[in-house]
This record gives C-alpha cells, sequence and structure tokens, in this order.
C-alpha cells in the first residue's frame, strides 16, 4: 500500500468518526453530559475548604483544578469499550476483520475523529468559565504549555487503549462492560478526577507513579494548572509515553488472542 | 385490578428469568461494592482534612451516602433495567408489540425487566446507615421512622420519574444506549449533604434538579431534624414529579413512528 492510498483511507476513516459522531450527536451529548464529576466533586470541595485551603489547595487552585479535569475529559476520554464489547457481541465485528486496517487502529482512527466533536460542544464553556472567573488565571511556565497538549494526547491513547483492552475481554467473557465499570470507579478515585492527587496520603501516591490513571488525567490537569516544576513535567510526560507504548503492546496481544476466540456469532 | 393483575404476572416472569442468570448477579454484586466504596473514599479524604462539611458530621454524611446507596439499589434493581430496555425497543422499533397490548404502556414498560437481586446496594447502605446511627449515638424515634419513609418514598417517586422522563427522549433521538451513564453521572451530585451546594447550584439542585433533597431529607428524617412542612411538601413535590413525567410520556409515545421495514 503506497503512502498516498493510506492517507487516504485514513482521511476516509477520519471522516467516518467524525460523520457518525455527528449523526448520533444525541448520543455524543449524552456521553459529555455524564462527565458532570468535576463540578459535583468541586462542590464537594469548596464546601470542605469552605474558605480555608486544603493542603496548597485554595479557593483558586479548586476552581482551576477541577475546570482542568473537565476539559482533559472531555479531550482525553474514550468510550471504546462499549462500541467493542458490542461489536463483539452481535458479530459485526467481522465487518471490520475483513478490512485490510488492524482492527486497533481502525477503532483508534473513528474514535479519535470524535473528539473534535466533543471538542466544538465543551471547549466554549469551558473558555467562558475561563474568561469569567477571575481566581483562575493562565499558566505561566511556557514548557508546561508545550507539554499540556503532548500529555493530552497521551492521557487519550491511555484511555482509548485501556478500553481496547477491557473491551476485547468481550471475546472471552460475557460481562466485559462491568470490568470497565471497575475500571472506571478505579479511575474516578486515583486519577486525580475526584480526589486532587497531592492530597492523597505520600505511600499512595508513589503506587500512583506506576499505575496508568494518573497519567489519562491529573497529569494533564497539574501541567495546566502549573503544578509542576519544568523537570518533573518533562519526567512524568516521558514515564506517561512509556507506559502507552506498553499499553499498546498490551492492547495488540488481548486483541489478536481474542480473535482467535472469535466465532462472529449471527453476522 | 387488571392493572394489578398485569404488574404481578410481570414481576413474576422478571424475577424467574432473572433466576436464570445468578452469575451475573454474583458479578454485579462485586461490582457495586466496589462502586459504594470507590464513592465513600473522597468522604474519607475530606474528613480527614476537616471535621464538618457545613453542619454535616462525617458519620452524619455517611447516612446520606448509606441513604443514596438505597436509592440507587432500587434504581439498579426495579427503575433502570425496564426503561434501559424501552430504549432499546424504541430503537429496533419492538415498541410496537408493547402498545398492541390492551395495558397501559406506561405501566407495562416501568414493570417489564425487575432485577430484585441488583438491590444488594440497598442492603449495604442500610448497613452503612444503622453503623452511623450507632456511632452517631442516636435512636430514632417512631415518628422518625415514620418520616424517612415518607421522605424515601418521595424520593423513589423523582427518581421513577425522572428516569422516565429521561427514556422517553428515546422517542425523539434515536440512539442514546448510554442514558443510564449519564443518568447515574447526574445523581452522583446526591451522593453528598445538601449542605455541599451553595448559591445558584443550591438552587438548581433544589427546585430543577431536586437531588439535593433526595438523600439529605430522609437522612435529616432519620435523625429527627426535619419539620413537618418541609416533609408535607417534599411528598407532594414527589406526586407532582409522578403526574408531569406520566403527561410527558403520553407526548412522548404520540411522536414515536416505529422502525424497521
Amino acid at each position: 500500500m503506497s503512502v498516498r492510498s493510506t492517507a487516504r483511507s485514513v482521511r476516509a476513516m477520519l471522516r467516518i468518526g467524525f460523520l457518525d459522531a455527528i449523526a448520533y450527536r444525541g448520543e455524543t451529548i449524552v456521553w459529555m453530559l455524564s462527565t458532570t464529576m468535576p463540578l459535583v466533586m468541586f462542590l464537594l470541595w469548596s464546601a470542605a475548604a469552605d474558605g480555608k485551603p486544603i493542603g496548597r489547595y485554595g479557593a483558586g487552585e479548586l476552581h482551576a483544578s477541577f475546570l482542568a479535569a473537565f476539559v482533559v475529559r472531555q479531550l482525553g476520554g474514550s468510550w471504546a469499550a462499549w462500541q467493542i464489547n458490542m461489536e463483539v457481541r452481535d458479530g459485526t465485528l467481522g465487518m471490520r476483520l475483513l478490512r485490510p486496517v488492524n482492527p486497533i487502529v481502525h477503532y483508534a482512527i473513528e474514535q479519535a475523529a470524535h473528539v473534535p466533536v466533543r471538542a466544538f460542544f465543551s471547549m466554549p464553556v469551558a473558555l467562558l468559565f475561563f474568561a469569567l472567573d477571575p481566581l483562575i488565571h493562565a499558566p505561566k511556565e511556557p514548557l508546561l504549555l508545550v507539554l499540556f497538549p503532548i500529555s493530552v494526547l497521551g492521557a487519550w491513547a491511555l484511555s482509548f487503549l485501556m478500553n481496547v483492552i477491557v473491551g476485547a475481554l468481550a471475546f472471552f467473557i460475557e460481562q466485559s462492560v462491568k470490568l470497565m465499570d471497575v475500571y472506571t470507579a478505579l479511575f474516578f478515585v486515583f486519577s486525580g478526577y475526584m480526589v486532587p492527587l497531592d492530597l492523597f496520603p505520600e505511600p499512595v501516591r508513589v503506587v500512583l507513579d506506576y499505575l496508568p490513571f494518573r497519567y489519562q488525567m491529573g497529569l494533564s490537569v497539574e501541567l495546566l494548572t502549573g503544578a509542576l516544576s519544568p523537570a518533573v513535567a518533562l519526567r512524568l510526560v516521558v514515564q506517561q509515553w512509556v507506559m502507552v507504548a506498553l499499553v499498546t503492546l498490551v492492547a495488540h496481544l488481548v486483541f489478536r488472542r481474542g480473535v482467535r476466540h472469535f466465532e462472529a456469532y449471527g453476522g | 385490578m387488571r392493572a394489578l393483575a398485569t404488574l404481578k404476572a410481570q414481576v413474576r416472569l422478571s424475577v424467574t428469568t432473572s433466576l436464570q442468570y445468578r452469575a451475573d448477579f454474583l458479578v454485579d454484586a462485586a461490582v457495586e461494592l466496589f462502586w459504594i466504596a470507590a464513592a465513600i473514599y473522597p468522604l474519607v479524604v475530606v474528613f480527614d482534612r476537616t471535621d464538618s462539611l457545613g453542619g454535616w458530621s462525617f458519620d452524619a454524611a455517611l447516612i446520606v451516602a448509606g441513604i443514596f446507596a438505597i436509592l440507587q439499589g432500587v434504581m439498579e434493581g426495579l427503575i433502570s433495567p425496564s426503561l434501559t430496555g424501552l430504549v432499546e425497543q424504541v430503537r429496533k422499533g419492538t415498541f410496537d408489540f408493547v402498545l398492541v397490548k390492551p395495558v397501559d404502556s406506561q405501566l407495562f414498560v416501568s414493570f417489564s425487566k425487575v432485577q430484585p437481586w441488583r438491590c444488594i446496594n440497598a442492603l449495604v447502605g442500610l448497613g452503612l446507615i444503622v453503623r452511623s446511627l450507632h456511632r452517631i449515638g442516636y435512636v430514632p424515634s417512631a415518628y422518625d421512622l415514620f418520616a424517612t419513609t415518607v421522605a424515601l418514598t418521595a424520593s423513589v417517586a423523582f427518581l421513577y420519574a425522572f428516569w422516565l422522563v429521561a427514556a422517553s427522549t428515546a422517542f425523539y433521538v434515536i440512539r442514546i444506549d448510554n442514558i443510564t451513564y449519564l443518568f447515574s453521572s447526574v445523581l452522583d451530585a446526591a451522593r453528598w449533604p445538601r449542605s455541599v451546594f451553595r448559591g445558584v447550584m443550591r438552587l438548581v439542585f433544589t427546585f430543577v434538579i431536586p437531588l439535593a433533597l433526595m438523600t439529605s431529607y430522609p437522612a435529616e428524617a432519620l435523625l429527627g431534624r426535619l419539620d413537618g412542612t418541609t416533609l408535607a411538601a417534599s411528598a407532594a413535590a414527589g406526586v407532582l414529579a409522578l403526574v408531569v413525567s406520566r403527561l410527558l410520556w403520553k407526548r412522548a409515545v404520540n411522536h414515536y413512528a416505529s422502525a424497521s421495514s
């Protein structure tokens, strides 16, 4: 396959994903609305702070932190597990396997095309909050701003790949979506989505450095709110991408094993 | 009378059906327990740093979390499986078969898939409440228990009304299989005592989506802190929610245009 035809098919797949997100905009908006958790958590933490700072979190830090969490969740979230699970169970995956593209790449391109649609709806909201809230300031350190998009891309890749892994378990067990629920619960608690990471006790924080959750959310939030020194930020982003590489390998292996199991019922 | 018989038959049928999937129950139970623990953890972290959340102590906040778990159990076991099924029926066009039946469509749809096994949360919630009451050292009087029951019933009515309206949107927007996730994430705000909500949020979550009251009122009633007027008002609001959702449902059904062919 030449470079040109590859570029053409990638473009076509992006277009299909994009149109899918637009055609089923009801569903897309519902996924977006179901990310109100930062707001809910923000309310809890503000009430708990009640004027006094908690750890390093004063009112301004809380506002910035949860607005950043909202942005990162919108741009870096992925819900592929539900789609993969459904396609494995009703056999439509068979159609995908026929195509001359690696199915994971195919999913990735389609899912990636949903991000601009989500950004279109959510970023105006975020910018509005940013403009109206006098307590939120733009980060000053340029390196952090450069690293932020890289970390969001990494966060998206990790979320997507974890979705692929759990979704691919549908080849082996019926309730893989339930496992995704478990993973989501862990993600909510340990990624910095519900509880800012530096409020965790020290031993927990050390463990979290070696788990994917922080790199799916907390890292990008800390970059955007300027909570990290440049050296630490750089090290964490490198760690994030090492993790992306590892998880890519695992996703590939699990999916390949799963496909051998696949019998395309119905079809 | 016929409605009652239909209801009875449906509940029996769905219990028998769900009995076939006992292994599912174990998985569900494990996932639910996990979620409850995950949801309480932020409270633990918060109360590690402070003693009171706008006047609510840790144990009082846990009672709210317990009420939340009960409501979630009722929702998972009695309300959401049926209405999630509705979304699918509308998409596939099999809702036709509901309409041709000589029973009220809302009644039929609402109880078509009762899964009592999924009420496991409710048990855990109950345990959480008993433990917290014990730690506070308050023994609810008979009136407190009565008030709690009324407030909880009103909350369930609200929950059902919201679900019905949310599921009715399936008639307008076809693909919303993920409505359950939206629902549980909006409901998430009800995990915390109502003192968490301030300013505009307090107004929104009291009058627009009374999440703040769904869990906090029963908890306050149990602690003997809820006055009679508020209790009566919440009961009235529960009835109102049922009536409004019924009207919206009828409108939505008229919009149904079947599928297939």
